[in-house]
Parts: structure tokens; C-alpha cells; sequence
């Protein structure tokens, strides 16, 4: 047994801090994959225990009993019942419990018993437990449940140290599963569990006298009907305003390394190698580099959202934005994944796992790639930067900040009604789905959680830089640059390539809306991911006019669009369906091509419609 | 659907969570998901009641309220909080 790598499964429900467990024991030895057929996020890890027994680590998605109401809860129920193909039967269940709060986690518990698998208890966040006055008769109650338990602390370094130990003890005696007696629960059953569980409760713990009131308080200012929304108002645009001021500096120093170090290829490369070396500088290294300027913004924006999730905020957020979101026809629940797609679609997206109502999934995957995602960022920067003065309005205001502010509230907006229309005429039978949430205790975030959390998600940013933007980056290299011009040839280079003729091809249709067939070349690596489009432009452009025309893709933009162009442009990207990912995860969460048609469409006409309006009437307006 | 259920009690006593006002304090006699104006069905929405706690005998208080038509309810049921609609509420008797 001590051999092959033993198979642990951790076992809980919602907000008993399973996460910061799992990830106290495996430290960043992490990998997250798709469980085969679905979509549900596999997350599993290894460690070795003291002993030096090698342990992988499942971390089951989270769960209040195993009825499998939605795609995660099954998986939870057919990997514990051994029923799940390619999944092997872990060797040991641990379940996870608050400390603090053992009511539901313990008709889990009994429910987890009737498998008769070799299960142990882990009595987490016991140090809060402590502090508040709460013991537990830790004897009585393993004898009451008839399970090893073992406390643990998981945000504190040696917390975990009674786990692994009793992991090892109890892996070094052999254990049978018994026959599973599981059967899925009526509500007879449920309440059953829930008293037996609630008189183990009474026999064990003894509760303080004092409740804790500091959840509460905190509550009666965060959760009031009026305040609650400023503050909520408040958290947003703090959130907002750190991720566009605090990752300037970074942001500046990542793109002025990447202008140097194409500048050092540029000079060290021997005269001669005129091919190789734009390739590395235009196509490569100013490509690439692009994209990864934005890996500060990326980790802000996810260190925000890790960041009140731990807090407990999250929920408290969808309880506020319930009732208003509920207007639009959207439930509670899906304020969380609309606010990850700030940061990205492709997350936001597969959060709507929250959402157990099909529907509202829906609804959520549909608008989700209407929120301003940090990839449009550069597009909006660049063209704002280039075409709108940074003059101050009524002393305070940047014209600048006042365009891109608009932006995100044509999203927003158009979010909001793309969702109400399609309440009205998809699913206007339907009533609405149900709301139904714990609110967590409020706990200090998990310095070391949240660090490896914003960690997984860069690493996985830098992965897509690294392997979708790249090749797509060469390509577009290679298209603006073959076939090279003949010798003797007059005008740039450019227009003798592949680019051009795509462009040219696309030109008739995009000239009602404005674009030109550099735009219309730009677009279509911008399908990878939008700011790829930034750097197509660049290279597009910078073949044309040389290298100093890309230092400055701003200032040649100025020249070459008009403000109408400009102003179009923008207006596209609010809407345009311009990210084969996000697509791609549509289709992949929907299941089948239908849903990742439907939002490529809509969102296509939208983009076009909103374009030719709004280019024909800057035009008539005259705003060259 | 507003969520108005029929409104003969067994108990004049008896009220239905979703009627409750903020700072109400009670303890739960039943749960009646019969008629509620909830999307569930009546087995499915108990179901869930009951997975959040909501058992006979529990204490409930309501905590907080929505801004919007006092909804949604932030209820504190034994020593957890759930938030809930008041649609759903309407299934949990107590007095």
C-alpha cells in the first residue's frame, strides 16, 4: 500500500473552506483540468505525508447532499459512489466541516456514511471555533458518528500537520469499504439526518453565550437597502479604478522591456537577415509582448474577486444585486460570473456553474461576452488615446476617463436589455428560478489561497499568450509579409501581401461601417483574442511605414482614420463576437453548437448595426 | 406569480415566513410548500428547505431585507444565515 500513490477525495459543502484546505496540503503541486464529458472543473493535487506515502488529492466540487441537482453536485455523488468512468474510487474521504457551523455539514455527513466508504472528518476553521467560545467533545462526537475526526487550521502554516498525521496512521492499517447503502434521500430522510445531526450537535458542542455578533454587525451596514448598494457601488469602482492607475507602472515597465529587447534583437542580428529579424521583432517579440502587458490589469482584477469571495462578500453582493438584476431577468447568482467577465468572458462564463436554473444559465452565457473584458482594453486605449483629446471637463473630469466610461456602460446597458428581451421572448413562460444561498460568516481572507488563486489564473493567461496569441501573432506576420514584394516594387511592402488581399476582399463589406482594409486584416487575428487586433494594427502598420511607425501606432492612426472610423471602431468592439475562445467555451458549457451560433449571430448584427449607425451619423455630424 | 398563498391557517398564531418583517423572531412549525409562488415544485422546493436547515423546531429570524420590495430576506436559521426570495419563504410555517 505504500507503493502507488494513494487517492484522497475531499468532501464538503459550500464555504467550509475545502478550498484553502486543499490548497494548504498541496501548496502550488496543482492541476485543473475538465472532468472528461462535462464541464465541471477537476481539481486535483499531490503531497507525500510525513511517512513518505504519496498522496493525490481530489478536490470535489462542493455540495449540501448528494442529490445531484446540478452538473457538479453529480459529479460530487458518482465519484463518492464509485460510479464516475475514468474516475478511480478515492481510498479515503475526507470531509470537510466548518467548525463553526456543523448543522449542515453533518447531515452530510451521516448522508456520506450510508456509503460505507473509510471517511474521516475534518473539523476545519477550529482556531474561529476556539475564539468564539465553541468546544467540542471531539471523543464523544467521533464516538457519536463512529468516524475519526481531526481539527485542522488550513490558512496557518502547520495547520494541517494532526491531518497528514492521522492520514498516515490511518492509511497504514488496511480499511474495507462496506456495501453502500445509499439510497437518494426523501425529504423524510432529510429531515431525519438533520435531527439526528442536530442532536450529535446537542450532545457535543457546547455554544458560547455570546453569539458572534461581528458578522452581524457588519451585515446591518453591508446588507442595508440603501447603504449596501453605496457600498457595493464604492467596492466596484475602487475595483475599477486599481485596474486601470495601479497596473499603469507595471504595465510601462512589461512594454518597455519588450521595446528594448526588440531593439537589442534589432541591432545584434548581422546585416543580411532582414527576414528573420522583423519576423522576431514585428512578429514575435512586439506581438507577444502586447498581450502580456496586460498580465498586471489580469492579476488586479482577479485579486479582487478572490479577494471578497474569501471575505464572504460575494454572496452578499448577489443577495443585493438580486432583486435588481432580477429586473433584467437575470437571478442573483449570476452577478458574480458578469463581474469575472470584467476580467474575462472565458471565466465568467464557467462560473455560471453557480447557476442551477438552465435558463438563467442561458440568459448569463449569452450576455456575459457584452461585459468590457480586460482584452478590450487596449483596443479602447489605443484609439481613445489617439483620437480624444485629454482635456478636463467641469474641472474634474477626463474626457479621456468620460469616453471609456461610456463604453462600459453601453456594455452594461446592452447586457442588461440583450437579457430582458431574451426573458421576453425565450422563456416568458417561465417563472423565475429560485434564490436560495448561504451567507457566510465574514473571514480574513487567505493571504496564501488568494496567491496561489490569482497565481493558476496568470499562469493560465501567460499559457494562452504563450500558445493561441503567438501562433496567431506568426501568422499574421507571415500574411502581411508574403508574398514580398517584387524588387523595384513602388509603395510599401505590405500591399503585395496576403494581408492585403483579405482585406481588400473583406473591404466592401466593412466600408458602410467605416473600416478600411488595414482594419479588416486587423480583425481577423483579432478573432484569437481582441488585442490581438492592437498588434495586428501595429504590425500591419509598422511593416508599411518602418519601425518608427510602430513606437507610435497612435500617432499613425491619427493620420490615417478619421474620428468617425475611430468612433466606429470602438463602437464594434462593444459588441462584435471578436474572441474564438469565448465562443469556443460557450459551446463547450452549452453543450452543442446551437447557443455559441445564436451568440456569434446576435452579436455580430448588434456590432454591425451599432457600427454603420454610428459611423453614418458621425460623418453627418462631420467629424473627420 | 406573486407569491400569495391562500391564507387560511390552522393557527391564527401561524404565520408564513414570507409575510414576516425584518427582526421578526420565531421558531418553525412546518413546512407547507403547496402553494408558494416559487418556480419549484412543492417536493423540490422542501427539499431544498430542508437541505438549508429550515427543520421543524428550528429558530428563524429575518436579519436583513432587499432593497426592492423588502426582497430578497436574509433569514437567520439556528446559527447559519440563508438568503432566500420571499416567494420561497412562503413554504416555511412558523410562529
Amino acid at each position: 500500500m505504500t507503493t502507488a500513490s494513494l487517492r484522497l477525495a475531499l468532501v464538503g459543502a459550500p464555504n467550509t473552506g475545502k478550498t484553502s484546505l486543499f490548497n494548504s496540503l498541496t501548496g502550488s503541486r496543482q492541476k485543473v483540468a475538465n472532468y472528461p464529458g462535462v464541464t465541471v472543473e477537476r481539481k486535483s493535487g499531490s503531497f507525500v505525508t510525513p511517512e513518505g506515502r504519496s498522496v493525490t488529492v481530489l478536490d470535489l466540487p462542493g455540495t449540501y447532499s448528494l442529490r445531484g441537482r446540478s452538473p457538479d453536485e453529480e459529479i460530487t455523488r458518482d465519484i463518492v459512489l464509485g460510479r464516475f468512468d475514468g474516475e478511480a474510487v478515492p481510498d479515503l474521504m475526507l470531509c470537510v466541516a466548518d467548525a463553526t457551523n456543523l448543522r449542515l455539514t453533518l447531515r452530510l455527513v451521516l448522508e456520506l456514511k450510508r456509503v460505507g466508504r473509510p471517511m474521516m472528518l475534518v473539523l476545519n476553521m477550529i482556531d474561529i471555533a476556539k475564539r468564539r467560545g465553541v468546544t467540542i467533545d471531539l471523543d464523544r462526537m467521533s464516538q457519536e458518528l463512529g468516524l475519526p475526526i481531526v481539527t485542522s487550521v488550513a490558512v496557518r502554516k502547520g495547520g494541517v500537520s494532526e491531518l497528514l498525521k492521522r492520514t498516515d496512521e490511518f492509511l497504514a492499517k488496511p480499511h474495507e469499504a462496506a456495501a453502500s447503502e445509499w439510497t437518494t434521500p426523501t425529504i423524510a430522510d432529510l429531515k431525519a439526518a438533520q435531527r439526528e445531526a442536530d442532536r450529535i450537535i446537542a450532545a457535543v458542542v457546547t455554544l458560547p453565550t455570546k453569539p458572534d455578533t461581528l458578522t452581524n454587525r457588519i451585515d446591518s451596514v453591508v446588507l442595508h437597502p440603501v447603504w449596501g448598494l453605496v457600498i457595493l457601488a464604492v467596492i466596484l469602482f475602487v475595483m475599477f479604478q486599481a485596474v486601470f492607475t495601479w497596473a499603469q507602472p507595471a504595465m510601462e515597465l512589461l512594454s518597455d522591456g519588450f521595446a528594448a529587447l526588440g531593439q537589442l534583437i534589432h541591432d545584434v542580428m548581422p546585416e543580411g537577415w532582414g527576414l528573420l529579424q522583423s519576423f522576431l521583432q514585428n512578429g514575435l517579440i512586439s506581438g507577444v509582448g502586447s498581450v502580456i502587458v496586460f498580465l498586471p490589469q489580469i492579476i488586479i482584477i482577479f485579486l479582487f474577486i478572490l479577494l471578497l469571495e474569501d471575505f464572504g462578500y460575494m454572496a452578499r453582493a448577489a443577495f443585493l444585486m438580486d432583486r435588481i438584476m432580477g429586473g433584467a431577468g437575470l437571478h442573483g447568482r449570476a452577478f458574480i460570473p458578469l463581474l469575472s467577465s470584467f476580467a474575462c468572458a472565458i471565466p465568467g462564463i464557467m462560473a455560471t456553474r453557480v447557476i442551477d436554473n438552465r435558463r438563467d444559465r442561458l440568459t448569463t452565457i449569452l450576455i456575459a461576452p457584452l461585459m468590457t473584458c480586460s482584452a478590450r482594453i487596449p483596443v479602447y486605449t489605443l484609439i481613445i488615446s489617439a483620437f480624444v483629446p485629454a482635456t478636463t471637463l467641469w474641472g474634474f473630469v477626463n474626457l479621456q476617463g468620460l469616453v471609456m466610461f461610456g463604453l462600459y456602460a453601453a456594455g452594461i446597458t446592452s447586457a442588461l436589455t440583450v437579457s430582458a428581451i431574451a426573458k421576453f421572448f425565450l422563456w416568458r413562460d417561465h417563472a423565475p428560478a429560485p434564490f436560495m444561498l448561504e451567507l457566510p460568516d465574514y473571514k480574513m481572507p487567505r493571504l496564501k489561497s488568494i496567491a496561489i488563486g490569482v497565481f493558476t489564473r496568470a499562469k493560465m493567461f501567460l499559457y494562452r499568450a504563450g500558445t493561441t496569441i503567438l501562433s496567431m501573432m506568426v501568422l499574421i506576420w507571415f500574411l502581411a509579409s508574403f508574398p514580398q514584394a517584387p524588387a523595384g516594387a513602388e509603395g510599401p511592402a505590405i500591399n503585395y501581401s496576403f494581408a492585403a488581399m483579405i482585406g481588400h476582399a473583406l473591404e466592401p463589406l466593412l466600408r458602410p461601417i467605416g473600416f478600411n482594409w488595414q482594419i479588416a486584416v486587423a480583425l481577423i487575428p483579432g478573432m484569437a483574442a481582441r488585442e490581438v487586433a492592437v498588434a495586428a494594427l501595429g504590425t500591419v502598420y509598422s511593416i508599411e511605414g518602418g519601425k518608427e511607425a510602430a513606437d507610435q501606432i497612435g500617432q499613425v492612426l491619427a493620420q490615417k482614420w478619421t474620428l468617425a472610423t475611430a468612433l466606429s471602431l470602438l463602437v464594434w468592439y462593444i459588441f462584435a463576437p471578436q474572441c474564438a475562445s469565448t465562443l469556443a467555451v460557450i459551446r463547450r458549457e452549452t453543450g452543442g453548437a446551437k447557443w455559441m451560433v445564436v451568440t456569434f449571430l446576435y452579436m455580430l448584427a448588434l456590432a454591425y448595426v451599432a457600427s454603420f449607425l454610428t459611423f453614418n451619423l458621425a460623418q453627418a455630424l462631420g467629424l473627420h | 406569480m406573486t407569491g400569495d398563498p391562500d391564507t387560511s391557517q390552522d393557527n391564527l398564531q401561524d404565520i408564513r415566513l414570507g409575510h414576516a418583517d425584518r427582526g421578526f423572531v420565531g421558531k418553525i412549525i412546518r413546512l407547507d410548500a403547496l402553494v408558494t409562488g416559487s418556480s419549484l415544485s412543492p417536493q423540490e422546493l422542501e427539499q431544498r428547505l430542508v437541505e438549508m436547515g429550515f427543520v421543524e423546531g428550528a429558530r428563524v429570524e429575518i436579519l436583513h431585507e432587499g432593497t426592492i420590495r423588502r426582497d430578497p430576506i436574509a433569514v437567520r436559521v439556528d446559527n447559519i444565515t440563508i438568503a432566500l426570495r420571499r416567494s420561497e419563504a412562503m413554504a416555511v410555517i412558523v410562529e
